[in-house]
């Protein structure tokens, strides 16, 4: 490291941006290489020359090969890699605007007021598109009543946030809106029918499969705008760093950029949900691994090695769940606890020893 | 030298605004001017308003009534991002950059004049180095902000604020939660950035002491006199220390520039000392234990003891049956202050 060279205390510090190019050049390769797994491992063998041809739209011996990748294993790969990059992004923004390193979409409730959201249409219209998650239509419906669910509870969030400075007193109303939410969604199971039930219960323990090819494009160019916006949000994110009064010193318009952080979280978030369930732990875990990786709280290496990082975890979760091949999938909300609360209580227990929280 | 005067204030109304429609007034009428390169100590008790103040000069919270001007101009005719090359703060908030390094915090600095991504230019880092270097923590610039004491993470801090480049800087208790020597080093460091930057530096303390020897100006505020302004020199001798606490148990000694609690007269004692030291600590213990204590010796002598203090291993008492009725001797030798405050 730095510290034994002497010429090294002298000028500007250069060991964590190197570090975060390094990251982000190792993140990306891996991105490459899982991405790559994703096409080829599940239930049907198909070669890897087949798969190269089938992409660049070469004929291949099997036409049901063309729609495993085209319609199955490619859209799952993408949806994959955009949610744990949106998620983790959302938690990484919600952490530092909250002030509080335990903050992440699921834990402030945005999560639970998009699953509410879909419960309403889910169990309450679940007559008209009984056929659930996988019509066209009813996935439309879904998504807006994630949207809804998730904005509503970002606006009280806000609106509770004006009222209280304390920001571990917001992230209690968050906890307290979430278990307030599940009730209600626990009532609405109660009153609906089997069908309904059983199509919630399925969505809500997350998968990646849930983005067909037709609604591929409008997840893709509404998760990029969301990701798009974070980025634009860094320099201020770096000052919030500092507590509101001293960004508000540095020329920062702290109401104007809440709201802005908390609308793009509420897109991240509520398109994720809507298309594959409540993730949990992502948000919460993975702006963790990725500071703990480089060492530094500078959201100008921190956003883009947190949002690697959440893609790869998230291609890492997906491999899992495809690996059982012919008996099904397992659901994702089996496997990312499992990834991220180790994660959390390794921080948690060694917080004086982590400097981002001194 | 008449220097150029950087804030007037005229007549202006300061508190919070806590409901609609409700505001809590904390000074209806406070009048001052800041001049360029000056250094103002605000004292005065807690509640009385220091903070508010300094909230309202750095526009974090709104002014109530009153003309408070910048250079001339309305404070409210420039917008945020003037306001932040303008008048920088240092406060006492919990900040989360522990992860940050000591260099990346001072960057942060910079952001009212870097672009829409931050990115420093060569005279960006420029101006940090410089920063790091006149605080005297550029040796540390790689270490992380977690990894600092107190004293240096407030050095960082002034950094901070001094690479921000705002002729006015405000700082709300820099020296609170810090000991003695950085106390001291955070008042000379300020002293000189004021003096050879021509820095405007009003900073809040309770360190009354350093606050004495390194101010230029002092500003006294309470709720009764409202604010009293002045040169540190003509606030002392004016006597308005003194009032500033308003209680009746305290008060301010001139002499020496210390509050001191007030002494519960109850017998009277002659002290001689062979200098002034002797003497200043010889009184001190004497008032400890509740001797009024006179330094002339009046007619009178003999209805009272007296404390004559050679050196500190050579203490004399005369008279000591004034002080206790049972020592029939006329005079009794110490050899140090623990053998004869034991006699007390």
């Amino acid at each position: 490291m730095n510290a034994n060279n002497p010429s090294a205390s002298v000028k500007r510090l250069k060991s964590p941006s190197q570090k975060g190019t390094k990251y982000i050049i190792i993140l990306s390769i891996l991105i490459v290489i899982l991405f790559a797994m994703n096409l080829i491992i599940g239930s049907v063998h198909i070669p890897f020359d087949s798969i190269m041809n089938i992409i660049c739209g070469n004929p291949v011996e099997k036409s049901s090969w063309n729609f495993i990748i085209l319609g199955s294993r490619l859209p799952q790969g993408i949806t994959a890699l955009l949610c744990g990059a949106a998620l983790a992004v959302s938690g990484l923004m919600l952490q530092t605007a909250f002030n509080n390193p335990l903050a992440g979409p699921s834990i402030l409730g945005i999560n639970t007021g998009a699953s509410l959201g879909v419960a309403i249409v889910m169990l309450f219209l679940g007559g008209s598109i009984s056929a659930g998650i996988f019509s066209v239509s009813g996935m439309f419906a879904i998504i807006i009543g994630s949207f809804v669910g998730s904005i509503l509870v970002l606006g009280l969030i806000i609106f509770f946030s004006t009222l209280l400075k304390n920001n571990i007193m917001i992230l209690i109303i968050g906890i307290m809106i979430s278990f307030v939410t599940s009730s209600i969604i626990s009532l609405l199971n109660f009153f609906s029918t089997a069908e309904g039930v059983h199509s919630y219960i399925i969505w809500g323990m997350g998968n990646f499969s849930g983005v067909s090819s037709e609604q591929l494009p409008f997840f893709i160019i509404s998760l990029s705008l969301g990701l798009l916006i974070s980025i634009i949000l860094i320099k201020p994110l770096n000052a919030l760093l500092l507590g509101n009064r001293y960004a508000e010193n540095l020329g920062i318009n702290i109401t104007r950029i809440r709201n802005l952080l908390l609308i793009t979280v509420g897109i991240l978030t509520a398109v994720t949900t809507a298309f594959c369930g409540p993730i949990s732990f992502i948000g919460l875990a993975v702006p963790h691994i990725a500071r703990l990786m480089i060492g530094t709280s500078n959201h100008n290496i921190l956003m883009p090695v947190t949002l690697l990082c959440g893609s790869v975890i998230a291609l890492i979760c997906n491999l899992i769940c495809v690996l059982p091949g012919e008996t099904g999938i397992i659901p994702l909300n089996a496997i990312t606890p499992i990834i991220g609360a180790p994660v959390i209580v390794y921080v948690i227990i060694n917080q004086r020893k982590i400097q981002y929280f001194n | 030298m008449k220097k150029n005067t950087i804030l007037s204030a005229k007549n202006i109304g300061i508190g919070y605004i806590t409901g609609r429609n409700k505001i809590k007034t904390v000074h209806s009428n406070l009048s001052f001017e800041l001049q360029e390169g000056e250094l103002i100590s605000l004292i005065g008790p807690n509640g009385a308003g220091k903070s508010t103040l300094l909230r309202t000069l750095s526009t974090s919270q709104p002014l109530l009534s009153g003309n408070l001007t910048f250079r001339g101009k309305a404070i409210s005719s420039y917008s945020e991002k003037e306001i932040s090359k303008n008048i920088g703060i240092v406060l006492t908030d919990k900040t989360q950059t522990g992860g940050l390094s000591v260099y990346e915090l001072v960057s942060l600095g910079r952001q009212p004049h870097t672009g829409f991504f931050g990115r420093l230019s060569n005279n960006d880092h420029m101006i940090i180095s410089d920063a790091l270097k006149s605080v005297g923590i550029d040796h540390k610039s790689n270490s992380y902000m977690s990894e600092l004491s107190d004293g240096e993470k407030q050095k960082a801090m002034i950094a901070k604020v001094l690479v921000q480049e705002c002729p006015l800087i405000l700082l709300d208790e820099p020296t609170a939660f810090l000991d003695v020597v950085s106390r001291i080093e955070i008042m000379n460091l300020l002293h000189k950035i004021a003096s050879s930057q021509n820095k405007t530096i009003l900073l809040s303390t309770h360190d009354i002491e350093q606050a004495l020897i390194l101010s230029d100006k002092l500003w006294l505020l309470s709720k009764s006199k409202g604010l009293q302004c002045g040169v540190t020199e003509d606030i002392i001798l004016s006597g308005a220390m003194d009032s500033l606490f308003n209680k009746k148990d305290i008060s301010f000694d001139t002499n020496h520039g210390v509050y001191y609690p007030n002494i519960n007269w109850k017998k009277k004692i002659i002290v001689t000392a062979s200098n002034e030291t002797l003497l200043h600590w010889g009184i001190n213990a004497l008032n400890r234990h509740n001797y009024a204590c006179m330094t002339l010796e009046n007619d009178n002598t003999a209805d009272y003891a007296i404390l004559k203090i050679n050196s500190r291993d050579n203490i004399e008492l005369l008279n000591p049956n004034k002080i206790s009725n049972n020592i029939n001797s006329t005079k009794l030798q110490f050899n140090n202050f623990e053998s004869f405050i034991d006699l007390l």
